[in-house]
């Protein structure tokens, strides 16, 4: 990687320096219009609609937990504009390798709310999303899904292929081994992974000033010889750039991209956490005044394209979701072969013997009545 | 047919795969140009290309963590981590993602991932060279955990493990890597996997063993025919599947089991098998089951490593003790 090689973008903001990437203002207004990507007003009327549709589905998920009726949800509010910004970026032969917290690009993959919410009801079917091409599951085991994306990334480059891979990581992530020795393969086997950090501020109760002690997320990069950008994740214009450019560089077979996207995470970690035990309501006041919906709602408006119907939309989106939860909730069911036959391509003697001895049992109490 | 080592056996295996399937690409730590520290992969690099055979960064998490991520995009990788006692930064992996992506997915994807590695002591190695941690794989569940004891079983299984589409963790005994030359078939041939084999048939005890102690058992079991003692020496072959078929066959008609292992004792190989034993052949049995073998002590370095590694002498002993009961 030479300096000559890199695209403007990570050139000019050089995470050594601090820098961020941002086109619009906390307040919307584009302060860089020479980096303003060229988007049709119908493209940013779609994000805008794909932001709301993430932001009302979260909403409701939530609720749906509240309400008793699903086991558990991570919610994804105030992080919208990295997911949609990676969607609209991510073609069907790409590759996502998710981690737990991108609900918007795995709906971009082809992944339903159906199966989303079939997964926090506690059914494997759900977090597979079957009909999501090159989509691997949802991911709890903290940063080992870098190593997946990079492996993919090296499939992609012996069959050369003209694919990315698109992979995800929070910033307390950041931490683990398996992040820097997945940046560490990707650097020396250049291969066209887009590493994103979504850097929420908190990994669960602790902020990211405990886990490092570095200038900022992206510029462990430098160490590993692949270009980093920090880019102001509430801003759907800058992530739109960094991904549009990320992956272009990409699949130019240059090698991978780290990305630091700045956001904060106004929801919980999970709906079992409680924020109020480890922040203040005043910071998060502050960071929701960056509402990544509301600041590219007042870029739209600035510009003129504005024509949502915002209470209309959100209402069609509702009944929309409710019907996808309805019908996950109707497939609450779980027979015990989904216990036994994925775990080999062959199920072994060992496990046939005990399903059998469980059966004998169920038919046991049946008689027993 | 030629005589080969286990090292040739498994090489030749490896060979005949790389030829057959462009698919099966082959890393790990000193694997490509030196062709491993044991000499495994040797010469495959040069055959192959550099794309299907390298040297990868040093670190066991990764080369794990990226073979899951070549298997669901299509390769077949086989890894080989160093030694048994370097295995564990890549456990983490192994277990949360290699063993489970095929349920996780409710079989989207699958990890055929073939994870090799030398394992077991009697070689005067430094720490963490000389151990034998099969159970910790074998309590994996998705995982199928393979040893062979001769040249001739570890080319069939290397084959069938390079064809299998679930992962297989390859243990490769290396005392014995080039200890036991024998005649094999140069031409492709597999072995099942989950299938153990008698080795001698005999009446009086069973004995179960697996890699380098099936030699050091057939030492003893001479030293027990002597002593007029028929024994019937069962090679396990497969840690997980477990062929509880061939145990309880055998067990029923000797009415004696002892296992042979040099992994630590308690929650075991062998703790599993006097399971087994007691589950299929209760009433059959004349004696307690036993189990020779390795402390629940680190194992020590050469010095103290004889009063660890069990001798054929030892296990005569226990023989002898079992029958006698």
């Amino acid at each position: 990687m030479t300096q000559e090689d890199l695209p403007a973008i990570f050139r000019d903001f050089n995470p050594l320096e601090d820098k961020m990437l941002q086109i619009i203002d906390r307040e919307g207004n584009l302060i860089r219009k020479d980096l303003m990507p060229e988007l049709e007003d119908e493209t940013i009327i779609e994000a805008y609609r794909q932001m709301l549709y993430e932001r009302t589905a979260d909403e409701m998920a939530v609720s749906y937990q509240r309400q008793g009726r699903m086991y558990t949800f991570t919610p994804n509010l105030g992080q919208e504009a990295i997911h949609i910004a990676a969607g609209m970026n991510i073609r069907h032969e790409d590759w996502l390798v998710p981690s737990f917290r991108e609900m918007g690009i795995l709906l971009s993959k082809g992944g339903t709310m159906k199966e989303m919410f079939l997964f926090y009801l506690g059914n494997e079917w759900g977090g597979s999303f079957q009909q999501a091409h090159h989509t691997l599951p949802i991911s709890i085991s903290i940063g080992t899904q870098f190593h997946h994306a990079t492996g993919v990334g090296y499939s992609v480059k012996y069959r050369k292929k003209d694919e990315a891979v698109f992979t995800f990581i929070g910033d307390g992530g950041t931490s683990e081994g398996d992040f820097s020795e997945a940046l560490n393969f990707a650097g020396v086997w250049q291969v066209p992974v887009i590493f994103t950090i979504q850097n929420n501020q908190y990994a669960i109760s602790v902020p990211v000033q405990k886990q490092t002690n570095s200038l900022n997320l992206a510029v462990k990069s430098v160490a590993f010889g692949i270009p980093g950008i920090k880019v102001d994740g509430n801003d759907f214009f800058a992530m739109y750039l960094a991904y549009k450019t990320a992956a272009a560089y990409a699949r130019s077979g240059r090698g991978a991209v780290l990305i630091e996207a700045l956001t904060y995470r106004l929801g919980a970690h999970t709906t079992s956490d409680d924020p109020s035990k480890y922040r203040e309501k005043e910071e998060e006041q502050l960071w929701a005044m960056s509402d990544p919906l509301i600041r590219l709602k007042r870029y739209m408006q600035d510009a003129g394209i504005w024509s949502i119907n915002e209470k209309q939309l959100r209402e069609e989106y509702r009944e929309e979701i409710d019907r996808q939860f309805t019908e996950a909730e109707k497939e609450k069911s779980y027979p015990l072969d989904d216990v036994f036959v994925h775990m080999y391509s062959d199920m072994p003697d060992e496990l046939r013997r005990q399903k059998k001895a469980y059966e004998q049992f169920l038919s046991w109490k049946e008689k027993r009545g | 047919m030629s005589v080969m080592t286990m090292v040739k056996a498994i090489n030749n295996a490896l060979d005949i795969k790389l030829n057959e399937d462009e698919n099966i690409v082959i890393y790990g730590e000193d694997v490509g140009v030196e062709g491993g520290v044991f000499r495994v992969t040797e010469g495959l690099q040069k055959k192959y290309g550099v794309e299907r055979v390298f040297d990868s960064p040093l670190a066991e998490s990764g080369i794990v963590g990226t073979a899951l991520g070549m298997a669901v995009s299509g390769l077949r990788p086989v890894v080989e981590l160093q030694f048994d006692g370097f295995t564990f930064p890549a456990f983490n992996q192994i277990l949360t993602n290699v063993a489970r992506i095929q349920n996780r997915s409710r079989g989207k994807y699958g990890a055929p991932v073939v994870i090799r590695f030398p394992y077991g002591g009697g070689v005067n190695a430094l720490e963490h060279h000389s151990e034998s941690p099969e159970a910790l794989f074998a309590h994996i569940p998705g995982l199928k955990v393979v040893i062979p004891s001769t040249p001739h079983d570890a080319k069939g299984m290397m084959i069938s493990a390079l064809e299998s589409d679930d992962p297989i963790i390859f243990m490769e005994p290396k005392r014995i890597y080039r200890a036991i030359k024998q005649e094999a078939p140069d031409e492709k041939y597999s072995l099942p996997l989950g299938k153990a084999k008698v080795i001698q048939d005999g009446s009086d005890v069973t004995v179960v063993a697996f890699g380098a102690m099936i030699r050091e058992c057939q030492k003893a079991i001479a030293m027990a025919e002597e002593a007029g003692i028929s024994v019937e020496l069962i090679d396990l072959r497969s840690i997980y599947p477990i062929d509880r078929e061939t145990i309880r066959t055998s067990v029923r008609k000797t009415g004696r089991m002892i296992v042979v292992a040099e992994a630590h004792e308690s929650f075991s190989v062998g703790s599993e098998l006097i399971a087994i034993t007691n589950e299929e052949a209760f009433l059959y049995l004349e004696a307690p089951p036993r189990r020779v073998m390795g402390y629940d002590t680190v194992v020590p370095l050469a010095q103290g490593e004889k009063y660890y590694i069990i001798s054929p002498d030892r296990i005569f002993y226990e023989i002898e003790k079992t029958v006698k009961f």
